[in-house]
């Protein structure tokens, strides 16, 4: 349903192009829910960007971004639109700022209806509270009336869930759509969240930098480093067959419920940004397995053991591990 | 039913504060002069009776009567339709140039940006008074090519503010959301980010307007704009016969109107767009100084989220 390839995607800071992205490739199935795993700064916000071309001025984006074998690259402006309008739709981080303030709840949500489909306003009125009621929020009848700072944070993103499926997308992008909320609310949300997507079949990429929330609620999980993915595999695998040293890492430095709290082990150094990857692996110099050959050409993304990894050491190191 | 009615009254002074109030009081009473002058002006404003020149205030003539005798207070409320006309005329034309041209700037950014930027830079380094004085030396004195030129000068005035808060607003998450929900360019300009910025856009229009106000009343001063028999408040006080001659209310009258315009729609300008004044050591709130810019204020008066 959604595939990029090859994308190198360079941000123009202060005169300068910056890559963000660099080589990134990702398959997304019909149905499937795809996690985006990856430390600040890794590309994970930058890619849902992409995919809906949302990138700031004097961006330069190259390869291939296809959407049901569309280029989205390549869409002119109203097809753009009509692709942004019903074939996906983003769910932000934020609610508090990506809402407009100065706007009703039930204009929020009804307002692509109204707009983009000319549903009526009393029908779009209805729909939304629907919409609402579907994303768990009582009251939706009052709640249509008030003013986004009426309404709590997790209230808010339930609203952004219900503006987002109003459109009825087959894709749902969401970008970290819990970090600004209360710990509590998190786990309603993404309850919600799973729920939808599976009811109507949605295809969803869930970006987050909680490794385990995206296991729990993802079919497939992508490792991204330094602006590239660095291993795919299935959610179920990977917390056992974790083939990259990076995801490895990451693994190992969890801390566990059912452990006593010890140091917990962290990846040395610190995460590097696209722009400071060398020509060899972005993660060489943080790597315990660097060798020559890693610092002097950039592996690439290959079939290994039932998922995809990004590694020119993989079959020696899972051979030592093993043995 | 009148305790809601109440609420909102102080809603709206609590919003104002008391020189804000006071200055909205003061432009209502002009604006309600204005329209009902026809009903309460106790004479013809252009009709003289040359043996009652220079009376004092009487009951037939409740604040006297000018030089050749016409009633000043019918001349005042009169005035107030032409005087308040023009620069109405002035914000509303800049503002219908000025605020797309900044929106289509702040959208779209880049050489689009610069475009608008620039022209708004090369229409502010013109001094509105001289552009009126060289249209009226080109078509003739009047109120509409003095309304035109200053119009045209007031575009930068509006569209550099608004074009500032637009941008700011661009960048903004929501209207990413909103981008990418499908909508284009103006329905997101207008309905969403226009009116984020409204107190902003009110606030700057109500100080162009009291600088359009001063502008009309002193090219009218000089005979530029409205002309002499007409009543006008820069007219009237260009009457410097009654001066000459030692009376003064009839030159005192309209320009205190002027100031007192003027003033409110600044102070009212300051008050919308957010600024809010601290306490005056010795006179309180109603004469207080503004300090911090209204975003500012703005931002730190949001609810916490």
């Amino acid at each position: 349903m959604l595939r990029l390839r090859d994308v190198d995607v360079a941000l123009n800071v202060e005169g300068r192009m910056r890559p963000v992205l660099t080589g990134l490739n990702l398959d997304l199935a019909e149905g499937e829910a795809l996690g985006l795993v990856g430390e600040s700064g890794s590309g994970k916000s930058m890619t849902v960007r992409t995919i809906t071309r949302l990138l700031p001025h004097g961006a330069r984006v190259s390869g291939a971004v296809e959407f049901e074998g569309r280029d989205v690259l390549a869409m002119r402006p109203a097809e753009l639109r009509a692709f942004r309008d019903s074939d996906v739709g983003v769910v932000f981080q934020d609610p508090r700022a990506a809402i407009n303030p100065t706007h009703r709840i039930g204009d929020f949500v009804g307002e692509a209806l109204r707009v983009n489909r000319g549903v009526s306003k009393g029908e779009a009125a209805r729909r939304s509270a629907e919409l609402l009621a579907a994303v768990g929020i009582d009251d939706a009848e009052r709640r249509l009336r008030q003013y986004p700072h009426e309404l709590s944070g997790g209230m808010l993103q339930r609203a952004m869930i219900a503006s987002v499926l109003a459109a009825e997308p087959r894709l749902i992008l969401a970008d970290e759509p819990t970090t600004a909320l209360d710990v509590t609310i998190q786990a309603e949300v993404v309850g919600i969240l799973d729920r939808l997507r599976r009811e109507r079949a949605l295809s969803m990429v869930f970006i987050t930098h909680d490794l385990d929330l995206a296991l729990a609620v993802c079919d497939r999980v992508a490792v991204m480093y330094a602006g590239s993915v660095v291993e795919v595999r299935s959610a179920r695998e990977l917390h056992d067959t974790a083939r990259h040293p990076y995801t490895i890492g990451l693994l190992g430095s969890r801390p566990a419920i059912e452990r006593r709290a010890e140091r917990l082990t962290a990846i040395p150094g610190r995460p590097v940004s696209a722009f400071e990857a060398g020509p060899g692996c972005a993660f060489v110099s943080r790597c315990a397995f660097a060798q020559d050959a890693c610092r002097a050409s950039r592996p690439r993304l290959e079939a290994f053991q039932g998922g995809l990894v990004r590694c020119h050491r993989v079959e020696e190191i899972h051979e030592h591990s093993v043995v | 039913m009148r305790n809601k009615k109440q609420g909102r009254i102080r809603a709206v002074y609590k919003w104002l504060g008391p020189s804000g109030t006071l200055a909205a009081l003061f432009l209502l009473l002009m604006v309600l002069a204005a329209v009902f002058a026809s009903v309460l002006a106790p004479a013809d404003p252009n009709t003289g009776d040359l043996l009652n020149n220079y009376q004092g205030s009487s009951a037939s003539h409740l604040l006297g009567t000018d030089g050749i005798g016409r009633d000043i207070l019918s001349r005042l409320l009169y005035g107030t339709r032409t005087s308040l006309l023009g620069p109405a005329l002035v914000v509303g034309v800049s503002m219908a140039i000025g605020i797309p041209l900044a929106l289509l700037g702040a959208w779209y950014g880049g050489v689009v940006d610069s475009a608008v930027a620039r022209v708004l830079d090369l229409v502010y380094a013109l001094p509105g008074l001289l552009l009126a004085v060289l249209t009226v030396a080109l078509f003739g004195p009047g109120l509409t090519p003095a309304v035109v030129a200053l119009s045209i000068a007031y575009v930068p005035f509006l569209a550099r503010i608004v074009r500032a808060a637009a941008r700011q607003q661009r960048v903004s998450p929501y209207v990413d959301a909103l981008a990418v929900q499908g909508f284009g360019v103006f329905r997101i300009s207008v309905r969403h980010i226009l009116r984020n910025i409204a107190p902003v856009v009110l606030g700057q229009a109500a100080i162009a307007f009291g600088y359009a106000l001063l502008d009309l009343a002193s090219l009218s001063y000089l005979g530029l704009a409205v002309q002499a028999p007409t009543a006008d408040w820069g007219v009237m006080v260009s009457d410097t016969d009654a001066l000459l001659k030692g009376y003064s209310t009839p030159v005192l009258l309209p320009g205190l109107l002027i100031v007192g315009s003027v003033l409110s729609l600044t102070v009212l300008g300051a008050r919308i767009s957010g600024e809010r004044p601290e306490p005056h050591p010795l006179f309180g709130r109603l004469f207080g100084r503004v300090s911090g810019s209204g975003s500012e204020r703005r931002a730190a008066d949001a609810p916490a989220s």
